[in-house]
């Protein structure tokens, strides 16, 4: 019944990219990975990056704290009032995947108290190899995973390995410490991932998040040229 | 009206946000109240003869077509811990999101531009059930059924319960909820002629309570 029907007036029902005013919303970026691969890292490293010249604002899962939140908080990667913290009953990956709307309603959320916002990141909370976020929830996504936790990962796949918009290979600083082959990985994930691309990261050292930064930038570019707003939101005349 | 229509609601996959709450039964758990699947059926039938049976014959109202607003009233009335109110319209929010994609309708947009805070959650999904082709007696039915799943699903997590253990309590639960769904679709009959006050306004102070506390825990794996 009444499938003549169209989602306008009030809130969005999904992935909509215009919010109900019209205007197009933030690029959304889901952020997953197994637990402490340094997903809240590259959140915050991104954050410091490209907060001068973007609006930003984080929406965490947390597991069982605010942990999360509460880092990004401490660090002051943003003001407050731009970090969300989303409660995600035991199941990490069902807030992201299969029920997204208490995830959807962070991110719309956001952008109704802040105004308009160019970028928003959705970390979700450690889970395992198969967590990917519902494309009703982001617009592309990226798979975090570390160097300590097996060099096998990327040969092992799953569809945070296979599928994800970009593949981030954190703490390569650790490699000769935990015996990790590098070129090993590399090999195996682009096996896993074809064309797909894959950044190896140390976000110990300097500026560690360029190759994240760079490809996020390049996602702006293009969420950007879609919209009426081509010039980033923080932009002063 | 498709009986269908009453399994995709009443689904335990419909997305509409409940898997990240407890329904009280995370804060019960903790006091060891809830430990096996004795306890959790008493917690269960405890919860659906009061809050069950409130919410079952707001939903059941809201479904026969009564004022949402003036539901939505009635229910802050019967909700007086601001912790569940809060719980409430957040979970109305997020079912009134999945309601609008799977039923859209003239209806559910109006609730959504009256109260854009969200209603609450009962009061959704009467509207929800009518805009699916369901009746009173069927929102009835959801309501008091979500009662007791939601913290039976919590409680396998919480405590490692036999799922089939947790299931089978549910199972023991069903003409408990169904005389609850016929009360509160009764009740909710006798509002045309004696307005919204005739509704059942039961309650578990230690739920209400227990909820208050449990929302200022600084650590927990479910919402509320
Ligand atoms: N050596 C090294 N440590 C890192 C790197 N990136 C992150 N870490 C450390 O790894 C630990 C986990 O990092 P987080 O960013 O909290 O990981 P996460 O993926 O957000 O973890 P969860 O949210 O719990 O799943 C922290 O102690 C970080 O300081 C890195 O590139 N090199
Ligand atoms: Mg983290």
């Amino acid at each position: 019944m009444h499938l003549d029907h169209t989602h306008d007036g009030s809130g969005a029902v999904s992935a909509d990219a215009r919010r109900p005013d019209g205007t197009r919303r933030a690029l959304r970026i889901g952020l997953g990975g197994p637990v402490g691969s340094g997903k809240t890292a590259t959140v915050a490293a991104l954050c410091r990056t490209l907060r001068d010249r973007y609006a930003l604002a984080v929406v965490t899962n947390d597991i069982y704290t605010r942990e999360d939140a509460d880092f990004l908080l401490r660090e002051a990667v943003l003001p407050p009032e731009r970090i969300t913290a989303v409660e995600t009953g035991a199941c990490p990956h069902t807030a992201i995947r299969d029920d997204i709307s208490a995830n959807l309603e962070a991110v719309e959320d956001l952008e109704d108290r802040l105004g308009p916002l160019d970028l928003i990141l959705v970390e979700s909370g450690g889970d395992n190899l198969t967590a990917t976020f519902s494309k009703g929830l982001v617009d592309t996504q990226i798979f975090v995973i570390d160097v300590s936790s097996g060099d096998d990962i990327p040969r092992k796949g799953g569809p945070g390995i296979t599928t994800a918009d970009l593949l981030v290979v954190n703490k390569t600083d650790l490699a000769p410490h935990v015996g990790a082959d590098l070129t090993t990985m590399a090999s195996d994930a682009a096996r896993r991932r074809g064309d797909l691309p894959v950044a190896f990261t140390s976000l110990t050292g300097d500026d560690g998040v360029r190759p994240v930064a760079d490809w996020v930038l390049e996602r702006l570019t293009v969420w950007h040229h879609g919209t009426a707003r081509p010039e980033p939101a923080t932009a002063t005349p | 009206m498709s009986r269908t229509a009453l399994l995709v609601l009443a689904g335990g996959r419909f997305p509409a946000g409940d898997h990240a709450h407890s329904g009280g039964v995370e804060a019960a758990v903790a006091a060891r109240a809830v430990h096996d699947s004795a306890t959790l059926y008493a917690f269960c039938r405890g919860r659906l003869h009061t809050a069950g049976l409130t919410a079952a014959a707001l939903a059941a109202a809201a479904a026969a077509g009564h004022d949402p607003l003036v539901l939505d009233e009635a229910a802050d009335a019967r909700t007086p811990a601001p912790a569940l109110r809060a719980t409430a319209r957040k979970l109305g929010r997020q079912l009134l999101r999945a309601a609008r994609a799977a039923w859209p309708c003239e209806a559910l947009e109006r609730l959504a531009r009256d109260l854009p805070g969200g209603a609450h959650q009962p009061v959704v999904l009467g509207v929800a059930a009518h805009a699916a082709g369901l009746t009173a007696s069927d929102a009835a039915h959801v309501a008091a059924f979500g009662h007791v799943a939601g913290p039976a699903t919590a409680a396998v997590r919480l405590l490692g319960l036999d799922p089939f253990d947790a299931t089978a309590v549910l199972a023991r639960l069903c003409d408990d909820v169904d005389a609850v769904a016929h009360q509160a679709a009764d009740a909710a009959g006798r509002v045309a002629g004696e307005g919204a006050g005739v509704l059942p306004a039961a309650s578990s102070p230690l739920l209400d309570i227990t909820a208050e506390q449990h929302a200022a825990w600084p650590m927990r794996l479910f919402a509320s």
